[in-house]
């Protein structure tokens, strides 16, 4: 899933000073799983502008801010507030920027990666989206996503007990992962291999990537 | 400086039986057991810290590593630091690392050195930017140091660039390409150990010459190190420079035992040094007596000394070591 979190309270002020009317918009999907732009907090943070006595909020909630179909339930509301305050990832705030042209939308998270659920209030990221996925060479752990320098033959020197010298606390070494992963499935003799270097055209170094399924276009 | 002062490369293109013409690489060729040693740039234009730096190692090492924005400081560029050393008669090794230049960057760059009169380099991950003075940075990493060996291979033995032109004007020009004696870093203190020898064999295939190793400390490590090395016959694969670091004080041994990863130092040389009367001295002792120790495993090929910001006491260490006068090497 997509992970975010709520920007500091004062920067949402910050952008909605000069607004009265404001639709504080959850999204149903992501963010709420990882509680931080769901209905209730849509509905924590309209109570807390209200408290502000600058702003009368309204919360709302859509199950995805990221597909137009789903705005339909909220349009009446949004064209008659001032500004959205949209707790969404930044996919969302930009198809509520899109959808209402005419309207003030703001962030009220900052989106952080794409990644898993550890363990309650714990997420870590576990993919960049690169475009051309190798994790079948690499027991199913990504080297590009889980080692602090993206390297692709090996740990650096800064691999130590398991750990990476970026954070030792935090940071497990991703290449000491795939090593013992490999080793334990009898492939470690697959590492020997030079892994070329990477196409990074397929990532956002190519631009803003588009995909088009023509089977599925076809079909509408 | 004045014009005549300058040392223009050599026009020629150096005999095929060496890779790259250099020093270094002949005085493997001849045998001889190598010493060269780290040169940090400044990290301001001073031109006189350089000059200092020079005046001590020279002659006393084989050729001298620039460092490529050490730690992730900015200092003073490796390649115009080494064209300087280059001009004050001291062999240059430029280091280039993957964290701050894409392959344009990278192959542009290793175009330039070698005009300059660069003949080697060695290529490394880098340290991460979190560790230097620019930590709200963005890395590059486009090649790891594996995929930068390899490119500076294939521009000198196939003459083609990482795309696969050929490193050449126009379609009728002979190739031109830059013709570099190719070093890696090697760490045996690192995690996972075993690995480490593995690590060390792809960095051959993909085309290294000679290793550096990261500063020895647990010689016993560095043995069972070395042992998996000749089991694979990877020291008559690559010249294999052992890396020392002289110690300046006990606070600095302390340093590099609690907080360096990738660096082994045992508690007994920080009580010998707590100690010593003389905890400068007894650091020196330490290095002479690690040269001799690593003089006799078998494919240790040199050291590579890392005095870091003690330059100064290179010379000394070497002529204690027995390492003096430096061969000289002619050419045939």
């Amino acid at each position: 899933m997509i992970v975010a979190e709520q920007k500091p309270i004062d920067e949402i002020k910050g952008y909605l000073q000069d607004c009265r009317n404001v639709l504080v918009l959850g999204c149903g999907t992501c963010v709420t799983v990882c509680l931080a732009g769901g209905e209730r907090e849509a509905a924590t943070l309209a109570s807390i502008l209200r408290l502000g006595g600058k702003q009368q909020a309204k919360e709302l909630t859509i199950e995805r801010q990221c597909d137009a179909e789903f705005f339909e339930p909220v349009k009446a509301v949004a064209e008659k507030c001032d500004a959205i305050l949209s707790l969404a990832c930044g996919i969302g705030v930009q198809m509520c920027a899109r959808l209402f042209p005419e309207k003030q939308v703001y962030p009220a998270l900052n989106t952080k990666f794409m990644g898993t659920n550890e363990a309650a209030g714990q997420w870590a990221e576990n993919c960049l989206a690169c475009g051309d996925c190798k994790l079948g060479l690499f027991g199913g752990i990504c080297p590009v996503t889980r080692c602090s320098k993206s390297l692709a033959n090996g740990p650096c020197g800064g691999s130590e007990d398991g750990k990476c010298e970026v954070d030792p606390d935090n940071i497990e070494c991703g290449w000491q992962l795939i090593h013992d992963r490999l080793k334990a499935l009898g492939k470690l003799a697959d590492l020997n291999a030079i892994t070329a270097p990477r196409d990074w055209s397929k990532t956002h170094s190519g631009g803003p990537r588009k995909l088009l399924r023509e089977d599925v276009a076809g079909l509408e | 400086m004045k014009l005549e002062n300058i040392n223009f490369p050599p026009e020629a293109d150096p005999p095929r039986a060496e890779k790259s013409g250099s020093n270094l690489e002949k005085v493997f060729g001849a045998g001889a057991f190598a010493v060269t040693a780290e040169l940090g740039p400044p990290k301001s234009a001073d031109l006189e810290v350089i000059k200092t730096k020079v005046a001590q190692l020279k002659g006393a090492v084989d050729a001298a590593n620039l460092t490529d924005n050490q730690t992730a400081i900015v200092r003073v560029s490796s390649i115009a630091a080494a064209k300087l050393i280059f001009d004050m008669g001291v062999e240059p090794i430029i280091q280039m690392t993957c964290r701050d230049r894409n392959r344009l960057a990278m192959q542009a760059d290793i175009l330039g050195a070698y005009l300059l009169g660069i003949r080697n380099m060695v290529c490394l991950s880098g340290d991460h930017q979190c560790f230097g003075n620019h930590p709200t940075a963005r890395n590059v990493f486009d090649l790891d140091s594996l995929q930068l060996i390899q490119m500076v291979k294939n521009m000198r033995d196939n003459k083609v660039f990482a795309c696969g032109e050929p490193i050449k004007n126009t379609a009728k020009a002979v190739p031109k390409e830059p013709r570099m004696f190719i070093g890696a870093a090697a760490n045996p203190f690192a995690d996972p150990f075993e690995f480490r020898v593995t690590r060390l064999e792809k960095k051959i295939n993909a085309g290294a010459d000679f290793v550096q190793t990261q500063c020895i400390f647990d010689m016993d490590r560095f043995k069972r190190w070395m042992e998996l090395v000749r089991a694979r016959g990877l020291h008559q694969r690559c010249k294999i420079l052992a890396g020392l670091t002289p110690l300046k004080s006990v606070g600095m041994a302390k340093y590099m035992r609690d907080s360096v990863a990738g660096i082994k130092m045992p508690d007994h040389y920080v009580r010998r040094l707590e100690k010593s009367a003389d905890p400068k001295v007894e650091g020196i002792n330490i290095c002479v007596e690690q040269i001799h120790e690593l003089r006799n495993i078998e494919g240790v090929a040199g050291i590579h000394l890392m005095a870091i910001e003690w330059e100064s006491k290179v010379a000394e260490i070497v002529q204690k070591a027995g390492l003096m006068p430096r061969p000289v090497v002619q050419n045939l």
